[in-house]
């Protein structure tokens, strides 16, 4: 991560990975679907082009990103057992308040707002834009912060829904799921109904044999290897925006302190946020399962991390507070 | 023939053209617009709040009644302010009334604890606050409004059809918000 970075750089970076990533994603379904014709259907061939398994593929990467789009949203809510702030409560009120000043300085809609009853402080944004999002902080977030640490969590959380990371984060997921399945699908089929059609090929296809065998087994070894790197790629994404929202919450509230505030308390409260499962884990703002991966600096971080070293993030944000003094 | 063909092509391009800029600024001009009817919003708000809080903690300031003075006159003036630059002078000076009336405030346990000051203290600074981002919001699409009429060629289509610039809130607005603590020492 370069920290010398503006925001305004970070941001074009972010965008520009993020494009790659979902091409590649598509591509990945693609391929594995136009194995799945080549070599088992027989669909694609010289004589023959009807990729049912590719357009399945593709079908059922697209079905399940709609589906998810939309019920994700409501499905994570429930699953956090998640209820309305209650404006007469002092302190839901407080956020509420908090929540129309992060989306008059964004320039968005108030998105709905949910309060987890868990005593570990966390937040994070779900919904498929910005005009149907959700904010959720837990009980112990209200409980342990300041106005100003909580506006700059909100911010944050408010940049995830600005950027569409909502949206992004809910369409890889279900991607990733149709990768998993479909991958899943094919390894079956090298085991149980493999062997036969594989015969029938090679005995009409014999002169395109060598190349035939490579690509094959070029395909065999992308279906085993295709979920891991889906799942280091959605992680990679993941990062990314987890600084791109520090970067742009600290634009909104021009007080990256505030963040950095926060996010060290929510560092030193490690406890694991039990009601936060894993599906939801890449939207919080701080690793809701407490992996100690996340907190550790490094390869391995940088690679199975869903969120950078909170050192780095704390790190880029008092960068930003020291380039934003002179303007102010 | 062709001439004539490739003469109506150009007109054809630049007439759309035209479209494309105007609509575009139009859009831009509205959308500042309604960025100023947001930071009005808020100002009525914190203008409404203010007789409330006033009411709430005047009983137990007898002794303050300048300051209270002070508040009331700061909101009455901020009230009738006319214009971009006017009413920011005149609201920036209501904060610094309110502000000094927060602080005394702190003097008294009973207001410090009462419920209802505690309410309304917090509405008044989420209000502040709201004017603030309101206005910051409000100079960006402003920023970016000006910055289409002036540059060229869209400047041209700017003069033909009469757009005006709009006024920006000073950076003052800015510098008075706390300025960030900035820890060099980057903790390890």
């Amino acid at each position: 991560m370069d920290k010398t970075r503006n925001i305004y750089e970070q941001q074009e970076h972010n965008k520009r990975t993020t494009f790659a990533v979902m091409i590649i994603f598509v591509v990945f379904l693609g391929l594995i679907g136009v194995g799945f014709d080549a070599f088992y259907l027989g669909t694609i061939s010289e004589d023959a082009f009807l990729p049912i398994g590719t357009v399945i593929a593709l079908g059922l990467g697209s079905l399940s990103a709609a589906w998810s789009l939309q019920s994700g949203a409501k499905a994570v809510l429930t699953s956090t057992n998640a209820v309305p702030a209650d404006p007469n409560n002092p302190s839901h009120k407080q956020l509420l308040n908090v929540i129309d000043e992060m989306s008059i300085a964004s320039g968005l809609p108030r998105p709905q707002v949910y309060i987890v009853p868990d005593p570990d402080p966390n937040a994070f944004a779900t919904g498929k834009d910005p005009q149907n999002s959700s904010i959720a902080v837990t009980q112990g977030l209200l409980d342990s912060l300041n106005r100003e640490e909580l506006q700059g969590v909100v911010a944050h959380e408010m940049s995830h829904i600005r950027n569409y990371d909502i949206r992004l984060m809910t369409v890889i997921a279900a991607m990733m799921g149709a990768i998993l399945l479909l991958s899943d699908w094919a390894r079956r089929g090298l085991f149980w109904g493999g062997g036969s059609r594989r015969k029938s090929r090679s005995s009409e296809g014999s002169s395109a044999g060598p190349i035939a065998l490579i690509l094959l087994v070029l395909w065999i070894i992308g279906v085993i290897l295709a979920p891991l790197i889906g799942q280091l790629m959605a992680m990679a994404v993941s990062r990314k925006r987890e600084y791109l929202a520090d970067a742009s919450g600290a634009e909104l509230t021009r007080n990256p302190m505030g963040l950095v505030h926060a996010l060290t308390k929510l560092e030193s409260a490690s406890a694991p946020t039990a009601s936060i499962k894993r599906g939801a884990a890449h939207l919080c703002i701080v690793d809701p399962l407490g992996r100690k991966m996340n907190a550790k600096e490094g390869f391995a971080a940088e690679l199975f991390g869903t969120h950078p070293p909170m050192k780095n993030r704390i790190i880029a944000l008092e960068a930003m507070a020291y380039q934003m003094k002179p303007s102010l | 023939m062709i001439l004539f063909y490739v003469l109506l092509a150009a007109a054809m391009v630049l007439l759309l053209w035209i479209v494309v800029k105007y609509n575009g600024l139009i859009m831009l001009r509205n959308q500042a617009l309604n960025g100023w009817k947001q930071i009005d919003v808020q100002l009525k708000r914190r203008h409404d709040l203010i007789p409330n809080l006033v009411q709430t903690v005047k009983g137990q300031m007898e002794f303050e009644q300048d300051t209270l003075q002070k508040v009331i006159q700061a909101r009455n003036a901020a009230i009738s302010a006319k214009g971009i630059a006017d009413s920011a002078v005149k609201e920036d000076m209501l904060s610094g009334a309110l502000n000094k009336l927060f602080a005394l405030v702190e003097n008294y346990p009973t207001l410090r604890s009462n419920e209802n000051v505690k309410q309304l203290q917090e509405e008044l600074t989420s209000t502040e606050n709201k004017i603030s981002f309101a206005r910051q919001f409000y100079n960006d699409i402003a920023t970016k409004f000006n910055i289409a009429q002036q540059v060229f060629p869209a400047n041209i289509i700017a003069a033909m059809f009469n757009f005006k610039t709009s006024e920006l809130f000073e950076i003052k607005v800015d510098a008075e918000r706390e300025v960030p603590n900035v820890d060099l020492s980057l903790k390890k």
